[in-house]
């Protein structure tokens, strides 16, 4: 409580505070004794609040910090608050806040955002191994790691029974009651005489009122929105009416329009540039070179688009491997000593059992992919000598704030990111060059806001991709079951390059280029799983579900040849190794669901199961195919999942549906190569993902057995390869252990 | 050049080249049809032209031969148009950037496809990308906003 001055002058105080008019309830107090080795160099008396109900006499704000990129968060964390508060979700007015240091330090006092104790994703994983890393830069806020339904769901609720309970209390006070015998409806307080008290009246006694904290959850027998088919996502209207406004269709008063180009060849330099035929077309304004590029600003983005195209650029080289051949061979030859990263499973004896006996061989692969959000990254940047202003789709909105910093040379106090609803993300906005490159634009044109887009072109050459993997598996059975197991993976590593961009140097192994093999909760009696951490090539970084995204289709595909050759069933003997109950709960509900008596489910067809754990999430999967005369049709998927608890089952659906499409799509049908330096595919002509004929028949089951609450827009992803995979050799005899499958065989 | 959208007339001054989807978008602040490819890959622009679903971001300014409608045209939160309606019923959309072009096929299909099978609906959707992975819902929307539009 020591800090009510500073925190006065950001406008929050400790559990309410006034706001011009009106209050605000964060959650603070009861967060204190929730320990967290990652927090010990945070001060206590940094311990401030995050607000998340602002009240006022205009109406009721709901606090939603963690970005929305399509998954439904906004629209979750309200009802999550709403669920105790007694406010309609959808007639409140939603916003995600903006990064401070007082509002983010108390999410982390609070339940250390983004990284809670139980959470086992990979960014926690890899946080809670870099224990120099400086607290305060986990403290800014991150959306990712399938961290938001863990890491709010309590949190929110307690904010909103906190601000019900004060706001009562007000009332109590106001007419001279006990706050026992007053109830909340509909955002009113009803007195015990049936009068009803809108909650926006009330704000200015509550702004003056203790708050209570001693409040205690609902019991989820009173719940109206959690857990219940009939909660509906607050967004969804609007972006079914086109009238839902993403980063992208922001207007600035006095905007100017941008596009820019920089060397597709990640790092490399621009040598020159001519811009004399574009500096005179229709509507430029200005030509300017930014890194590594040049910008465009004109008064429209397809003219801004359109010049910078007619820039003549003489690009420099990148200090990577120019070719996809030349990157799988570093790849591969890493898989020595000198790159060893981690051995985190080694079970059993590896080397005395592939000693002596028939030992089973396999090279794996997988390539580097896009993010290809279908909102092609975008931000409006207006910088003064004062502030600056960033209107942009991110999930890191502290690290943007401290680039910004550096990059304008104004403190990070004035600087303000304004977060805006992402048309998709999958990973591409745990970068900023987009916003950077705006900024760059916007100081240029100080004065003037800049809207920059990145056409899908340089979209496409300027993801940060998810990196290449190989693995090399060896194994042996003996009486009909899987006896060794061996899998060697040499990736770049994600976590050195992202972390890196952000300014932190993590030290230790790189969990997330193992994370889905090493992990995984089987009881091979020879089991080992080691990473070698490759040379980083191309910048990379998280695509859905990370590192498990490639390891999966590893590991289980690996596995999957394994337990085909010890000629058992492959359902029967994944249940059989795995020493998991929840886990081999997933894999019986899917066996349930699918009707499982074998991959052979007749002539031209086949069926595969696949199982990864990622995410805390044990994931199962069944893929049935038929093998037409055209090709290879995919007829319907079953998959399982453990989360603890489904908040929300109708997004619970979605999201992962979502990540089986994603997972098979990609799968199917995409890679990127490179020549030159340069990711060959530059659209969605060429990197196409998943389309609406190829989308099989999708039956889903959340289980609920586990105690930890778990999130699900990442973990459906990584069984969705393998157990396509494995369909297609039960349907056809082909193994196929390259991606995309495309390569391979055809599908329909 | 003139052009209707959405049943009003505008006058604009751009160069003949230019994609409607921009004159839309950045000339005339009409931003439900989204760019996503620019090459008529994933559907994200798609219009109405005279009724028929067209991408706006192939389409130039000069070649419009027609009115105009846009998603804002189609219906309105307060005046949904079955299409929409059914997409909101199935909670079709997650990020939602997709939506407004998946809409206006859906709608452009089914007046003139009353009910569609599953073949007519993969083959009038399948130009529309949604990276999210929405698809089954988007096929039992398009099913129920039939049913709904042919009971009338």
């Amino acid at each position: 409580m020591t800090k009510v001055g500073k925190i006065a002058r950001r406008t929050f105080l400790i559990g309410s505070v006034s706001v011009a008019g009106g209050v605000a309830f964060g959650t603070y107090a009861y967060r204190k004794d929730v320990p967290n080795p990652l927090l010990q160099t945070l001060g206590r008396n940094e311990a401030t609040i995050t607000p998340y109900v602002k009240i006022d006499a205009d109406g009721i704000t709901l606090i939603t910090p963690r970005a929305d990129l399509g998954q439904g968060a906004y629209s979750a964390q309200a009802h999550w608050i709403a669920e105790e508060l007694d406010v309609d979700p959808h007639s409140v007015r939603l916003d995600p806040g903006m990064p401070d240091p007082a509002y983010y330090n108390g999410a982390v006092a609070g339940e250390s955002v983004p990284f809670p104790a139980y959470d086992t994703s990979w960014m926690a994983e890899n946080a809670r191994r870099f224990m120099d890393v400086p607290a305060k830069l986990l403290g800014l806020q991150i959306t990712g790691g399938s961290s938001t339904t863990p890491d709010s769901f309590d949190k929110l609720r307690m904010a909103g029974a906190v601000a019900r309970e004060t706001l009562k209390q007000a009332a109590a006070t106001q007419h001279g009651v006990a706050r026992a015998a007053l109830r909340t409806k509909d955002a009113h307080v009803i007195l015990p005489d049936g009068t009803r008290i809108p909650y926006t009246a009330l704000a200015e006694v509550a702004a003056r009122t203790s708050p209570v904290t001693d409040v205690t959850l609902r019991d989820e027998a009173q719940w109206r929105f959690v857990g219940k088919r009939t909660t509906t996502r607050t967004d969804i209207p609007a972006k079914s009416t086109g009238t839902f406004e993403f980063g992208i269709d922001k207007k600035i008063e006095g905007m100017v329009y941008a596009s820019v180009r920089t060397n597709p060849a990640f790092g490399g330099a621009m040598v020159a540039f001519d811009a004399s035929y574009a500096s005179k077309m229709r509507g430029v304004q200005k030509i300017i070179p930014i890194s590594s590029g040049v910008g465009v600003i004109a008064d429209n983005t397809w003219r801004a688009i359109e010049a910078v195209n007619a820039i003549d650029i003489d690009w420099g080289p990148a200090p990577y491997p120019a070719t996809s051949d030349e990157m799988f061979a570093s790849l591969k030859s890493s898989i020595a000593p000198a790159f060893r990263d981690s051995r985190n499973k080694d079970d059993g004896n590896v080397d005395d059992a592939l000693a002596h006996g028939k030992v089973i061989e396999a090279e794996y692969r997988v390539p580097h992919l896009a993010h290809a959000a279908l909102e092609p990254m975008n931000a409006i940047v207006l910088v003064s000598d004062e502030r600056c202003d960033i209107w942009t789709g991110t999930q890191i909105p502290g690290f943007l704030r401290t680039h910004a910093a550096q990059l304008t040379g104004l403190n990070e106090t004035q600087v303000f990111v304004h977060v805006q609803p992402m048309g998709g993300s999958f990973g591409s906005r745990l970068e900023d060059t987009y916003a950077l490159q705006a900024i760059e634009l916007a100081i240029a044109m100080a004065g003037t806001p800049v809207k920059m887009t990145w056409s899908r072109e340089e979209d496409m050459t300027h993801d940060y991709p998810r990196p290449s993997q190989v693995g090399l598996a060896r194994g042996k059975v003996a009486n009909g079951q899987v006896d060794t197991f061996d899998l060697s993976i040499a990736s770049p590593s994600v976590a050195s390059s992202w972390f890196g961009r952000l300014l932190m140097a993590p030290p230790g192994p790189d969990l997330t280029l193992v994370a889905g093999a090493w992990d995984q909760p089987f009881a091979i009696p020879n089991y080992r799983v080691t990473g070698y951490r490759a040379p980083e090539m191309v910048p990379v970084s998280s695509w859905r579900s990370v590192g498990a995204s490639g390891n999966g289709f590893l590991h289980d595909g690996f596995l999957d040849e394994l337990i085909h050759a010890a000629g058992a069933d492959p359902l029967e003997e994944r249940l059989r190794l795995c020493h998991h109950d929840l886990s081999r709960k997933v894999l019986e509900a899917v066996a349930e669901m699918s009707g499982w008596a074998g991959h052979d489910i007749g002539e031209n067809r086949g069926r595969g199961v696949a199982f990864t754990l990622s995410f805390g999430v044990p994931t199962a999967q069944v893929v049935d195919v038929t093998n037409t005369p055209s090709g290879i049709r995919i007829d319907k998927v079953y998959v399982a999942a453990e989360v603890g608890r489904v908040v929300d089952p109708v997004n619970f659906e979605a999201q992962l549906s979502g990540g089986v499409i994603w997972g098979l799509g990609h799968a199917m049908n995409c890679e990127l190569t490179y020549e030159n330096h340069v990711a060959q595919q530059t659209n969605f002509d060429t990197f196409t993902g998943m389309r609406l004929y190829q989308c099989p028949e999708i039956e889903v089951r959340g289980l609920e057995n586990g105690d930890t609450l778990r999130g699900i827009g990442e973990p459906g992803v990584p069984p969705a390869a393998p157990a396509l995979a494995n369909a297609i050799f039960a349907a056809t005899g082909l193994r196929i252990r390259e991606l995309p499958l495309n390569k391979h065989i055809d599908f329909v | 050049m003139e052009i209707i959208v959405n049943g009003t007339g505008y006058n604009v001054d751009v160069e003949p080249d230019m994609p409607l989807l921009w004159v839309l978008r950045d000339e005339l602040g009409i931003t439900g049809p989204k760019y996503g490819c620019g090459i008529a890959q994933c559907g994200a622009c798609t219009v109405h032209l005279d009724g028929v679903a067209v991408r706006s971001c192939q389409l130039a300014i000069a070649d419009v031969d027609g009115e105009v409608t846009t998603i804002e045209g189609l219906g309105t939160p307060q005046a949904l148009h079955a299409v929409q309606e059914a997409w909101i019923a199935h909670q079709v959309a997650q990020c939602g950037y997709c939506q407004s072009g998946q809409i206006m096929a859906a709608a452009s299909l089914l007046a003139g496809t009353p009910n569609p099978t599953d073949i007519e609906i993969d083959d009038a959707l399948s130009g529309n990308l949604c990276r999210c992975g929405t698809y089954p819902r988007i096929r039992a929307a398009v099913k129920t906003a039939a049913t709904r539009l042919s009971e009338g």
